[in-house]
């Protein structure tokens, strides 16, 4: 993986120094909340309700396993001895204080990471494929590209301070796991006749408010010419992108305004003062970074390990769980596995001190020491080898990392909700704990299959709810959290936006609507058919009609006072420094 | 006060804004050094060509583009950042310089706090009239947050990766 030369530590020590300056002038009272606000959010700091809450930077996903167990220990040494991966394959912690961020930042910056732009109405972290450099189907990889606009993106003077924040997703693969259309700039990398590497280049699209998906800008933008190309999308949406009305700020919004043929030609009018200029990417820059990105030296395999075919028939629970969290690898004898971070009572994403300590010790036993962050909110292993499958399976399950859900009901992408989040107009992590008690048992979730459960806590979709088969928004209704349920979204080469089937239900009602769109998709489904499949076959109609043919029951546990109470958050006794109190 | 070439200085320049009743056409601008908003240029363009030592500044949503015919005539341009967060200035800044050649004075004025100085350097401004009620001295201060940085901008034609030998250890 990239390793930080001079300048990066340079720049990085300098922003530990400036952020740090600006903490003391915080707390001296020479700047105003209202003034640190802004540059709080560019270091990824927010206020929550009963912390700060610190989101650090994992860029493209990638992590040494020196780097999570310094992840591990900022757990432990600043935090309550956990911390969450979020779905921008970002690290949060939520009890943090503010006068020990500084300190926090400068334990980062000793393993080569930061918390720089992972909030603000900025350039956000860059996300990539989780199976980058491993994955069967990559055309090229993209980790190159993704660390080159990393530095890109970090501190440029012209673009700290957009209409709003600013997300860019890059793939390399035949099978888009970026999310690509659901992002500001989505960059598919590709190969034109002669084999020149560029990139397909999406524009617009975004979750929040008003779900939109991206729309093509250029079929191929040469590799050279990614930064000017990128620089002039972001100039014109800085300086036409609205800016009276926060819910209308995105660039989605201006690329739907103008049309993308008006902002296309905008943007390539731009773009011809900079084609060409200094900020052509060179061959000798490209081959620097990409030099960090070569494969590891794998050992010559068979493309099967026999043994662990035969632990396969052995042990049930071993072969769900290769069915389920190991990945296909390039190499033969070679595999990339997913560490589950969806244990059915856990918040989705969370992991203790000790499960990333446990984590970076089977990345450096079984995966040449390197980890990534996947924007599901699991953790993969990318370059395990078959022979050692069940030995990591074994070390995986005694930390709780090795629930054979991937890609199953109970593998629900979640925000943060009402316990932490300000913004949240309901709670998520209880519901979703909720939802995944109710149909933890792994028959009835292999039966169902594949199926995406995507939660928010609010609009601003930060749980992916548009583009979950089953998205889940919680709303507020006179002060009271209720529960909107879509069907029909998906991420992926074949991206669309769900559907709402109809008003909203309560937090004790809602795994039991989720139990009626599943008896529609038993009823209805052929063969193996997919939840998503089996509802752009059939429509709403049938879900929606059963959903609504009869009072969706509470569920009695859920509905009872002592739940409520268990899962209305423990009263925290002292809230830590903020001005909110 | 004001920042210019990186020191402290008295500032003899005054920013003309148009008050209340006036409209572009009917502001009588005084004598003296006087940066006039865009507007009033545009709408006063005949009898203002006429003076010396004259300025201009644009508003947050203003274009550089409509100064490109005047460049020479003044003695400074300036943009006004009427919020710090309003980032649209910094694109202003880099059409003047990159696009528009403008080589003159390129002053920051509004709510401009030390916090972006840095950032206002890059883009190209050398001058900076910070806010009243906060210490100039400190303001200062942030034009020397960084020592390196990627990109290229006004301040620096190239990004990093061809103005320094990348791949150095600590």
């Amino acid at each position: 993986m990239y390793r930080y030369d001079q300048f990066d530590h340079q720049i990085t020590a300098e922003r530990v120094a400036q952020f740090r300056d600006q903490v003391r002038r915080r707390l001296s009272g020479e700047l105003t909340e209202d003034e640190f606000r802004i540059l709080r959010l560019q270091n990824g700091l927010y206020m929550q309700i009963h912390a700060y809450m610190l989101r650090i930077a994992v860029p493209y996903g990638l992590l040494s396993a020196q780097q999570m167990r310094m992840l591990a220990s900022i757990a432990r040494k600043y935090d309550r001895g956990c911390g969450h991966f979020s779905t921008r394959q970002n690290t949060q912690f939520n009890w943090i204080k503010l006068q020990e961020v500084p300190d926090i930042l400068a334990d980062l910056a000793s393993v080569e990471m930061h918390a720089n732009q992972t909030s603000g109405n900025c350039i956000r972290n860059i996300t990539s494929d989780e199976f980058a450099g491993v994955a069967r189907d990559e055309i090229v990889d993209p980790r190159p590209f993704a660390e080159i606009l990393r530095q890109w993106s970090t501190f440029h003077p012209e673009f700290a301070y957009l209409p709003r924040k600013f997300k860019i997703a890059i793939t390399g693969a035949s099978e888009d796991r970026a999310a690509t259309a659901v992002h500001d700039i989505g960059l598919v990398a590709v190969k034109d006749v002669q084999g020149e590497v560029g990139f397909r280049v999406l524009v617009g699209g975004g979750l929040g408010r008003t779900p939109i998906l991206g729309t093509e800008i250029c079929d191929f933008v040469p590799w050279q010419h990614a930064i000017s190309y990128l620089e002039s999308i972001v100039r014109v949406y800085n300086e036409y992108g609205r800016r009276d009305n926060m819910f209308k700020a995105r660039i989605k919004i201006l690329v739907k305004a103008l049309g993308i043929g008006e902002f296309k030609r905008q943007v390539e009018a731009d773009w011809q003062f900079t084609k060409n200029g200094p900020c052509t990417i060179t061959v000798e820059e490209l081959n620097r970074v990409a030099a960090f990105f070569t494969a590891p030296d794998y050992a010559q395999l068979p493309k099967h390990d026999a043994a662990i075919a035969a632990h396969q028939s052995e042990n049930r629970a071993f072969s769900n769980w290769v069915q389920r969290n190991v990945k296909p690898h390039k190499v033969p004898g070679y595999a990339a596995v997913v560490l589950s971070l969806k244990k059915t009572g856990i918040a989705p994403g969370d992991a203790t001190a000790d499960q990333m300590d446990a984590a970076a010790d089977l990345a450096e036993r079984f995966s040449y020491g390197e980890l990534r962050v996947t924007h599901m909110q699991n953790l993969v292993l990318a370059d395990v080898k078959q022979s050692d499958l069940f030995d990591l399976w074994q070390a995986a399950r005694e930390r709780g990392m090795a629930t054979p859900n991937i890609g199953l009901l109970t593998d629900i992408i979640c925000c943060p909700g009402g316990d932490f989040c300000s913004l949240a107009n309901a709670r998520s992590i209880p519901l979703a704990k909720a939802i995944a008690e109710r149909f933890d048992n792994l028959d009835f979730q292999h039966d169902i299959g594949e199926i995406e459960l995507n939660m928010s806590g609010c609009m601003n979709a930060c749980g992916h709810h548009h583009v979950g088969n089953i998205g889940i928004l919680g709303v507020d209704k006179d002060g009271e959290e209720w529960y909107q349920v879509s069907i029909g979204g998906a991420q992926g080469n074949d991206s669309s936006l769900g559907k709402v089937i109809g008003r909203s239900f309560t937090f004790a009602q809602t795994p039991g609507v989720i139990a009626r769109l599943l008896q529609v998709y038993v009823r209805e489904r052929f063969d193996d058919e997919r939840f998503i499949d089996t509802v752009r076959r059939i429509g709403h109609g049938p879900f929606k009609e059963h959903v609504y043919a009869a009072l969706v029951e509470d569920d009695k546990a859920l509905a009872g006072a002592e739940y409520a109470l268990l899962q209305k958050g423990t009263p925290y006794d002292t809230p830590y420094y903020s001005p909110r109190f | 006060m004001i920042i210019k070439n990186r020191t402290i200085s008295d500032d003899n320049w005054t920013v003309f804004r148009l008050s209340g009743s006036d409209t572009p056409k009917s502001a009588v601008v005084p004598p003296g050094k006087i940066i006039v908003p865009l507007k009033v240029w545009q709408a006063q363009c005949d009898v203002l060509q006429a003076r010396t030592g004259l300025g201009v500044w644009l508003a947050s949503d203003e274009r550089a583009e409509d100064l490109r015919n005047y460049l020479a005539k003044f003695s400074v341009i300036a943009v006004d950042f009427p919020k710090f967060s309003d980032g649209r200035g910094y694109t202003i800044a880099h059409h003047l310089r990159a696009r528009l050649g403008y080589a003159g004075e390129l002053r920051a004025i509004g709510d401009v706090l030390r916090d972006q100085m840095f950032y206002l350097q890059r883009v190209g401004f050398d001058a900076f009239v910070t806010r009243s009620d906060k210490d100039i001295g400190e303001a200062l201060k942030g034009l020397n947050d960084f020592s390196f940085f990627y990109q290229a901008s006004s301040d620096e034609r190239l990004p990093l990766f061809r103005r320094v030998q990348r791949g150095g250890e600590l």
